[in-house]
């Protein structure tokens, strides 16, 4: 057994640990042990390494290793410690990003340690140059666009930046044109390699990275969050054929696949084609349709909010993107407590795309301390609002607009929804009358069995609490 | 458009097509009404209600007459032939069962929509007049039970001695299985409901009621799922045996017996028999809702009560609703409003028919004098008598069509041809590569294939994590050649750990808030 092959078998060990670690997080009961899998892979995967590195190199080298590991894991547990559960889309996205700045730098190292090393290197035969070149390019190309993407998604989610996409006239001829252009520079590469190639495409990818998601308006940032995770593991496997590591390709094939399919579970949810996410430009229809709806709202009070939950049987909750923003999620769960100990049946509704993240809402419910067995999703709930005394829609908005099922015309038409109308009675919290992300107007609000409740989530949960 | 509300004829018939509230609704939408005089009367809304509502009180002529005329029960030929040529009317019609009111309709060139051909998909919810009929005479079956009921339905411990609670046993868990077994435990009884398909034992639990399953056979104990699969399948000998004999146990033991069990277009099934039924204490009540088409028990008589030598009384009420002639005309009055609002979309007073919405081309029998019934099939889930009703057809309309077979296989094939040319003119090393890489991006959908909804944020996150393996790539190139390369590649380790060790981090803290009540 040489280092080599001990190495080679700690990746194998790794990469199976990972299947383990995902194929764990799909259920609550294996979730924790999933995690583990994962940490336990790594931790193989990252002594194995180091331990064959080290053989080769100098203790200073070995030093820099341990320092800059120790700043980079500091740095991550203080903001996973720090993080709040409805910023947690901005961390995820942050995250990406430096999986893909790592892969424009370790593909930049692969062309300085080889290319520009000419006859001097050792490590590839020369026979597989070529080769090496493309590689080193698409892994450039690849990580670059995540890097740019994964930082423009998360000034779009911590509100840095407008969330509304951007409109260039010939968006999707730029994108096309920017593929073109990457696929003749790669050519030009593998037969010359030179650092000005390398160069003009690392500033495209950075460009097209930025465009693709500044393009995406922020009803679809769950895609978006999802489709960058997507990217990070391709990136990563990009990195993986450039160094012939076997690991890397598994495991960013593995986050790679998973994490598009992910997302295409998400344009599923939604009804939207995945390329028309991909490609940009949700939601700009919308103003043709907003205003169609018109009529009168009904509001009420906290106080006769609190009359209808008392005497009520059954509650349905939907929270949407307002309950994060509001941090309405501990009120509403010490709601569902009063309630559920008054003997009211209280069960919550989750649309597959509430919140700006997959899974969004279930992590502040499950913050705020709400049993996972009463949160539902769409299908497991959506038969039961005929049957459902009120249900409180908490800053959601196009997850429960009926026009979906209703208006051919409306630009959401066809999306499923959460068909909280047919319940007796609907109480939504919101801020004011505006649309939601889609800009459509919301018929839900003007019919006879809907009250308006305004202002602030929180504040508004908090009343009814003390008027219960 | 001016809407006509006749007084009803058949006989017995109680209930209107219209109340003072639903006027208002009616009005609200841009509508003239006018209603035929005394036409609420059995329902207890006398004309001045209606007149202070907004409607126009006139004579049947004149609602007859009207452009859209509401009604509840079927027509006859005579009232069909009092309609203008060119107007609309909306009803029960029954048209699968009496094919000669679909020809006196077209040959008054008229258009007919028939409320009981309400496809059962959740956006027509709001329109089924079988489902809210359903639920009032399921309440209506225990009030008649209670009334022929000798006694207490609740049982009471008192000074003059114990009363023991009433045994009620409620066949077919539908809308009004579950209606009955709703309003039979608050008035206090003890009720046990059955029904072929197991999964709606829940909702009997939810009603206050105990599911009473049948007897798994001794030979296959899966065969209780396979019987339960829904109406639509005919149940096996051997399973009908086993259910029969578990009527039979049962009969011996309650005192109320409610049978709702019907499979619609076909004769109701006969689950209780005459042994059965005189197997039944003296003063014990049987109530067949099936009683219109064939009945489910033994014995029973449509429309009246009989009593058995054995003491036993079976009622065979088929006008239920009727019954309670307020609600009953308020509900349907409703779903009527509801149809219009859909054929109302500009609320102007126009009705607009779109036969493109599979709804209203269910509904419409006629139109103009042209027959479209029957109407295509509406893609429903297996459950006809389901209380809630399925949704798949809600979605459908939306779903993309379909990828043809041709282009997928052009695609796949594509594929593979570009993935043959990649491996083979690819080096060796390469190869092994390409295949890990392939197998890898399988395993990849496959194994979150299922993954749960909640859980997406936290595997997003441990993916994330997962990703920063790529520290191992920079760490493979620290101090090897260049300075610059160890200087990118640590400052690639550092970026890299921040995600690996903060994704990890931040799933195990996501994960430590699930908990389960």
């Amino acid at each position: 057994m040489t280092a080599a092959s001990a190495a080679a078998a700690a990746y194998i060990v790794a990469g199976l640990l990972f299947v383990l670690s995902l194929a764990g997080l799909s259920r609550h009961e294996t979730a924790k042990t999933g995690n583990a899998y994962g940490i336990a892979g790594m931790a193989i995967a990252l002594a194995a390494t180091i331990g064959l590195a080290a053989r080769s190199l100098e203790a200073a080298a070995v030093g820099l290793i341990v320092v800059a590991m120790a700043a980079g894991g500091a740095i991550g547990l203080w903001r996973a410690r720090r993080v709040e559960m409805t910023g947690m889309p901005e961390l995820i996205a942050v995250l990406h990003s430096f999986v893909g700045l790592a892969a424009v730098l370790v593909g930049w190292n692969g062309y300085l340690s080889v290319e520009r090393a000419g006859a001097a290197q050792t490590e590839v035969p020369a026979g597989l140059l070529g080769i090496h070149s493309a590689e080193v390019v698409i892994g450039v190309f690849i990580g670059a666009v995540t890097f740019t993407g994964s930082i423009v998604a998360f000034l779009k989610l911590s509100a840095r930046i407008k969330s509304s996409p951007l409109m260039l006239p010939g968006r999707n001829w730029l994108n096309v044109g920017v593929l073109v252009a990457f696929a003749a520079l790669t050519v030009a590469f593998v037969l010359s390699p030179n650092l000005g190639v390398l160069a003009v495409v690392t500033v495209l990818a950075l460009a097209l990275g930025w465009h693709l998601v500044a393009s995406i308006g922020g009803g679809d940032m769950p895609v978006v969050v999802s489709m960058l995770n997507s990217y990070s593991g391709w990136a990563a496997a990009a990195s993986g054929f450039l160094l012939d590591n076997d690991l890397l390709i598994i495991t960013g094939a593995l986050v790679g696949s998973s994490g598009a399919y992910l997302s295409w579970i998400m344009c599923r949810a939604m009804n939207r084609s995945f390329l028309s996410v991909i490609a940009g430009g949700f939601g700009t229809e919308g103003s043709t349709a907003a205003g169609t709806a018109d009529g009168e709202h009904t509001e009420i009070s906290p106080e006769e909010a609190a009359d209808l939950l008392r005497t009520a049987r059954s509650v349905v909750i939907t929270p949407g993107y307002g309950m994060a923003v509001a941090h309405a999620q501990y009120p509403v769960a010490e709601l569902t407590r009063q309630l559920t100990d008054k003997g009211v049946q209280v069960r919550f509704g989750i649309h597959p795309v509430a919140g700006r993240l997959p899974g969004h809402m279930n992590v502040l419910l499950a913050e705020a301390k709400v049993p996972y067995d009463v949160v539902l999703e769409m299908d497991e709930i959506n038969d039961d609002f005929a049957g459902t005394d009120v249900v409180l829609v908490i800053g959601a908005n196009d997850t429960v607009n009926p026009a979906a099922l209703e208006d051919p015309g409306s630009p959401i038409a066809g999306m499923p929804v959460l068909q909280v109308w047919e319940a007796e009675h609907v109480v939504v919290f919101k801020r004011s009358m505006n649309t939601g992300y889609a800009g459509v107007q919301n018929p839900l609000f003007f019919r006879d069995n809907t009250r308006m409740l305004f202002g602030d989530a929180r504040e508004r949960v908090e009343d009814i609490i003390k008027a219960l | 458009m001016l809407i006509g509300v006749p007084r009803e004829t058949r006989p017995g018939e109680t209930r209107v097509a219209a109340t003072p509230a639903t006027v208002r609704q009616l009005l609200a939408l841009g509508y003239g009404v006018v209603v035929e005089s005394g036409a609420g009367a059995a329902s207890s809304f006398p004309d001045e209600a209606y007149a202070e509502a907004g409607a126009r009180v006139g004579s049947g002529d004149e609602a007859w007459g009207a452009d859209v005329v509401l009604h509840v029960a079927k027509p006859t030929d005579g009232e069909i032939r009092r309609l203008r040529g060119g107007a609309v009317l909306v009803s029960t019609l029954a048209p699968a069962l009496d094919p000669g009111v679909v020809e006196t309709l077209a040959d008054r060139r008229v258009t007919a929509l028939a409320m009981d051909a309400v496809p059962r998909i959740s956006r027509a919810q709001s329109l089924d007049v079988l489902s809210s009929m359903a639920n009032i005479a399921g309440y209506r079956a225990v009030i008649e039970a209670a009334h022929a009921f000798g006694r207490l339905f609740t049982g009471q411990v008192t000074a003059a001695g114990k009363v023991p609670p009433a045994k009620v046993l409620v066949v077919g868990a539908g809308v009004a299985g579950l209606a009955a077994i709703g309003a039979a435990s608050s008035l206090g009884a003890i009720v046990r409901a059955t029904d072929v398909r197991p999964e709606v034992a829940e909702q009997i639990a939810s009603m206050g009621g105990e599911y009473v399953g049948v007897p798994a056979s001794p030979s296959d104990g899966t065969e209780q799922q396979g019987g339960g699969t829904g109406y639509a399948s005919v149940t096996s000998a051997d399973y009908d045996r086993r259910a029969a004999a578990m009527y039979a146990e049962q009969a011996r033991d309650v005192d109320i017996v409610i049978t709702t069990a019907l499979i619609p277009g076909r004769p109701a099934p006969r689950l209780i028999t005459e042994e059965m039924v005189a197997s039944m204490r003296p003063g014990s009540v049987v109530v067949d809702m099936a009683a219109a088409q064939d009945g489910n028990v033994a014995g029973s008589v449509p429309d009246e009560v009989v009593v058995t030598p054995g003491g036993v009384t079976i009622v065979g009420y088929t006008d239920l609703p009727g019954r309670l002639p307020g609600q009953a005309s308020q509900l349907f009055g409703t779903n009527l409003v509801n149809l219009l609002k859909l054929l109302t979309p500009g609320k102007d007073g126009r009705l607009v028919l779109d036969l493109d919405d599979v709804v209203q081309r269910s509904m419409t029998v006629v139109r103009d004098g042209e027959v479209l019934w029957p109407p295509p099939p509406v893609q429903v889930s297996a459950a006809p008598a389901a209380a809630p009703a399925p949704r798949p057809a809600a979605a459908a309309p939306a779903t993309r069509p379909a990828r043809s077979p041709v282009r997928t296989s052009a695609l796949v094939g594509a594929a593979a041809v570009l993935l043959f040319l990649l491996t083979a003119l690819s080096p060796n090393q390469l190869i092994g590569n390409l295949t890990v890489f392939a197998l890898a991006v399988v395993v990849g959908f496959y194994v979150i294939g299922s993954v749960h909804h909640a859980l997406h944020t936290p595997l997003m996150s441990v993916t994330n994590a997962i990703s920063g393996i790529i520290l191992v790539g920079a760490l493979l190139q620290i101090g090897h050649t260049s300075t610059l390369v160890t200087v990118l590649a640590t400052v690639a380790v550092l970026v890299a750990s921040i995600n690996v060790f903060g994704g990890f981090a931040v799933t195990r803290r996501m994960l430590g808030m699930f908990s389960r009540s």
